[in-house]
């Protein structure tokens, strides 16, 4: 019985992680390369729930597909708040504490404005795939939760060829390490980290119609994210994709197994205290040196 | 000298405000200016370690919750006194108990300033960004234990019954108004006290470079252990009479957000380099609040705070205090004659040039 | 005062896979003055570094003043009499020129005196040395009012502020005209001769040879030449690594 269990916690695990790799994406690109501390990712993950909910329930839409015509969107608002963000802080060599002060108002003002307009209530989607199983015996595998993880996957191995394949994505990895190199490239580093920093904005879109496929949502779930997607930042090594996914893998199983052997009261610690743990005794992350 | 004055204005200020209040005789009066000046406290604390060493907290909010679950489990102990202690005891626990609150003030402030150090020592290593976000994450992983810590209540929290009268002052409001401001005095002297010693200077060098500190004979971390465990402390004992104000007391109202929000945006509204800062920003933003929410709701007031914090830091991130200074330095050439701005500006520690 | 002031003993230091300190013997009797030179990249930061406790050394030993260093942060061995100034400036940016000069008064030099200054003695001393390198008109105003040259002047002020058996300079010079480096090797050779050991580190040549009684050169984290400055000058190999191999 307790095997079942166990086999079905590290199941859901293991798809959870996946999830918690596209949530977690976004802060890898702008924390982990960038340098820039966007606390306020989970309420733009919440933003984009949101956007598939409100699409779902007028056009009847799949929330992922809602995702992938918002990304443009998304992208947009992305390069906005790094006009701003690059204007008042990084132009001026402004000290990060104002910076990160910047994003925790912006996480606090997104989560605030959409419990002005939708209110505390929890909202869900509707899709076809959502109440579906596959059975394996006594495991089973819940479609909300495959698809989003296989997604998931897909987009941050695109992402990681565009980082490592193209000009502009080598640019981009180039500006946490070597400016000088930049500037031999002849790439502008404000541009470059603009286009970073909008593409992280723009993968919140697709974590949030994840999210809202998993579970229903309300304004202030997206605090829960904050501490769980810094722990799989700093646990992956910051800035690589590979090391993301896996620390998040690792912290989905984690995080299954102690909501099903200890209740789902003790889940929320359990990613603050790895994330406490790493940074106190392995700040490198768990590949790092 | 100056500090006897201040001192004694400090006191005096004080004295005034409660005399004015009681004169009003409005009970709400008291309890809309409790959570003001419990505001004050929790900023100035945020700024010891925020603005005086440039560490960011987001977990303001598990120090203030570690006040009040502190007293709210001493009130438990004291309602079940008898079966923790032997009847020879009893007679002594019942004249002793049920404790009173500055003593639970203080027990508030060990413990919180307890968890300050804990929190300081694990974190010792990280800077910037990563030392706020381990802030953040002790703040959930406290949630946690409180959740699921079933003697103060967890989940569903817990009653405290408060004693409707009090010896001398009488309504039980009043008593508390006026704990909190003797609470919001001493703070402010405390951070006053600060800025200008040996310990303040050293703050600043953190601030500004902790490997040229060092280099100057600095010892930085200890500092920094100080600075957490110190604003720690004051964190937890603004919380410790919380749960006496509110009545009931649930996980979700002592770990709000909105302590956490406001002990950053007050100090970065006013301004973080003086103790006039959070002083100004607590005022202005608690007495904004308390009329927004009785005038609009309580979700748009937390709105108004996240704008103006935002706007603050894009468009004066010195704050009201920076904006004033710099008014302040459109002064004659050097080494005139003070005028009542440069007198002002010595005594809000608004240095010329410096800061 | 018999052994020598400071004894590096067989220090190394790497970062990652590269070699920046390969077993540095270095050893510096009281009252010297001692250039240091190399080329970029030579290990001359790292090896102030790990003097200062800025770094720890991974190998060997640093002995100050007959004490044992290894492990030591660097506010112990600033207090025990050892002060740097940084290659590039480190001013406090929201303290004042005389507050930055305060923060070694109010930290460091108090411990070989054995008690605190007062506070009479502290604005005295930071007067006197604000007026030593020609910041005292600018007492009250903010590194970020200071020129480069300033800056660099109170760095080593600050520096001198330590109270220091042996100071460190590194760098103190560059991009500073003849006449200030005139000054400044003047102001360090005053400070010798009351007492207070100095180690240079300098890419100005012209400065290290008024300097130095001793030059010693790093070459890719090795020493290769230490002695009498004209000597070590026309040391082939020291030829060899300043002209490229």
């Amino acid at each position: 019985m307790s095997f079942e269990l166990l086999i079905n916690a590290l199941i859901a695990g293991v798809l959870l992680g996946g999830f918690y790799a596209a949530v977690t994406v976004g802060v890898s690109i702008s924390f982990g390369i960038l340098d820039i501390v966007n606390i306020a990712h989970p309420a733009f993950i919440i933003l984009g729930s949101y956007i598939a909910y409100i699409v779902n329930q007028t056009l009847g839409i799949d929330p992922i597909l809602t995702a992938i015509l918002a990304l443009p969107a998304f992208y947009l608002l992305g390069s906005m708040i790094y006009q701003v963000y690059y204007a008042s802080f990084e132009k001026r060599g402004q000290d990060s504490l104002r910076g990160l002060a910047f994003f925790f108002g912006l996480l606090f003002v997104t989560e605030v404005m959409l419990i002005l307009v939708f209110g505390v209530d929890y909202r869900y989607v509707q899709a076809a795939y959502i109440d579906k199983t596959w059975h394996f015996g006594f495991a089973d595998i819940p479609f909300r939760m495959l698809v989003p993880c296989v997604i998931s996957l897909l987009m941050l191995g695109l992402l990681q060829l565009y980082l490592s394949r193209t000009f502009t994505g080598r640019a981009i990895m180039a500006v946490s390490q070597d400016q000088l190199a930049l500037r031999l490239m002849s790439a502008d580093p404000a541009r470059i980290k603009r286009i970073a920093f909008s593409i992280s904005i723009a993968t919140a879109a697709i974590a949030g119609a994840f999210l809202i496929v998993i579970q229903p949502v309300e304004p202030s779930v997206g605090r829960e994210y904050i501490g769980r997607v810094f722990a799989i930042c700093v646990l992956g090594g910051l800035q690589s994709l590979p090391g993301t996914v896996i620390a998040a893998m690792l912290l989905g199983i984690l995080e299954s197994v102690t909501a099903t052997f200890y209740g789902p009261s003790w889940a929320p610690a359990v990613s603050f205290g790895v994330l406490l743990l790493t940074l106190a005794f392995r700040p490198a992350g768990l590949l790092g040196r | 000298m100056r500090s006897l004055v201040f001192y004694i204005v400090s006191i005096l200020v004080g004295a005034a405000l409660f005399g004015f209040a009681r004169w009003l005789g409005n009970d709400y009066l008291f309890f809309a200016g409790y959570t003001v000046l419990q505001f004050i406290v929790l900023a100035t604390a945020w700024n010891i370690l925020g603005g005086y060493c440039g560490y960011v907290n987001f977990g303001s909010a598990a120090f203030f919750a570690a006040g009040a679950y502190s007293s709210v489990a001493l009130h438990k102990l004291a309602a079940g006194i008898d079966r923790y202690v032997p009847e020879s005891l009893a007679g002594l626990a019942h004249t002793i108990l049920p404790l009173p609150i500055p003593v639970l003030i203080v027990i508030g402030g060990i413990v919180a300033g307890l968890i300050g150090l804990g929190t300081g020592y694990l974190t010792l290593r990280l800077r910037g960004a990563f030392f706020a976000i381990a802030t953040l994450a002790l703040a959930v992983v406290l949630q946690t234990l409180i959740v699921n810590w079933d003697f103060v209540g967890g989940s569903r929290g817990a009653y405290i019954i408060r004693p409707s009268e009090v010896p001398i002052i009488g309504s039980y409001i009043q008593y508390l108004f006026l704990i909190m401001l003797v609470l919001s005095i001493l703070a402010i002297i405390a951070a006053r006290a600060i800025e200008q010693s040996r310990l303040g200077y050293g703050f600043a060098t953190i601030r500004d470079d902790e490997t040229a500190a060092e280099a100057c004979g600095v010892p930085t971390l200890r500092l920094k252990l100080i600075a957490t465990t110190l604003s720690g402390a004051l964190m937890g004992m603004a919380g410790a009479p919380f749960p006496y104000y509110i009545g009931y007391l649930e996980p979700g109202s002592a770990f709000g957000l909105a302590y956490t929000v406001n002990s950053i945006a007050m100090p970065m509204i006013g301004g973080t380099t003086s103790w006039v800062g959070p002083l100004v920003g607590a005022l202005l933003l608690g007495t904004l609040q308390q009329i927004a929410t009785v005038t609009i709701s309580s979700a748009v007031n937390l709105l108004i705070v996240g704008l103006l914090l935002v706007g603050f830091v894009i468009v004066a991130p010195k704050g009201i205090v920076g904006l004033v200074q710099d008014f302040m330095r459109e002064r004659g050439p050097e080494g005139s004659e003070p005028t009542w701005r440069t007198r002002l500006a010595t005594f809000a520690n608004m240095r010329p040039g410096a800061r | 005062m018999t052994g020598p002031l400071l004894q590096i003993e067989n220090v190394g230091k790497r970062f990652g896979g590269f070699v920046a300190l390969d077993g540095i013997n270095l050893t510096v009797a009281h009252g010297e003055r001692v250039g240091l030179i190399g080329p970029n990249g030579s290990g001359k930061s790292t090896l102030v570094n790990c003097m200062c406790g800025t770094l720890q050394n991974e190998t060997g030993r640093v002995m100050f003043d007959g004490r044992l260093m290894n492990g030591m942060s660097a506010h112990q061995r600033a207090r025990r009499g050892m002060a740097r100034s940084f290659q590039l400036p480190r001013p406090f940016v929201t303290l004042s020129v005389a507050e930055n000069l305060r923060i070694p008064l109010l930290y460091a030099a108090h411990a070989r005196r054995g008690h605190h200054l007062t506070h009479e003695e502290i604005e005295n001393r930071c007067h006197e040395l604000a007026g030593l390198v020609g910041l005292a008109a600018k007492a009250n105003r903010l590194p970020r009012d200071l020129t480069q040259v300033e800056m660099r002047k109170l760095e080593l002020a600050r520096a001198v502020a330590v109270d220091p058996k042996l100071l460190i300079a590194d760098e103190a010079m560059a991009g500073l005209s003849q006449s200030e480096v005139d000054e400044i090797v003047a102001l360090l050779i005053t400070m010798n001769e009351r007492g207070v050991t100095i180690i240079m580190i300098e890419h100005i040549m012209r400065a290290v040879m008024a300097f130095s009684q001793r030059l010693v050169v790093l070459v890719t984290g090795k020493k290769i030449a230490d002695g009498p400055p004209q000597e070590v000058v026309s040391h082939p190999e020291v030829i060899g690594a300043y002209l490229g191999q």
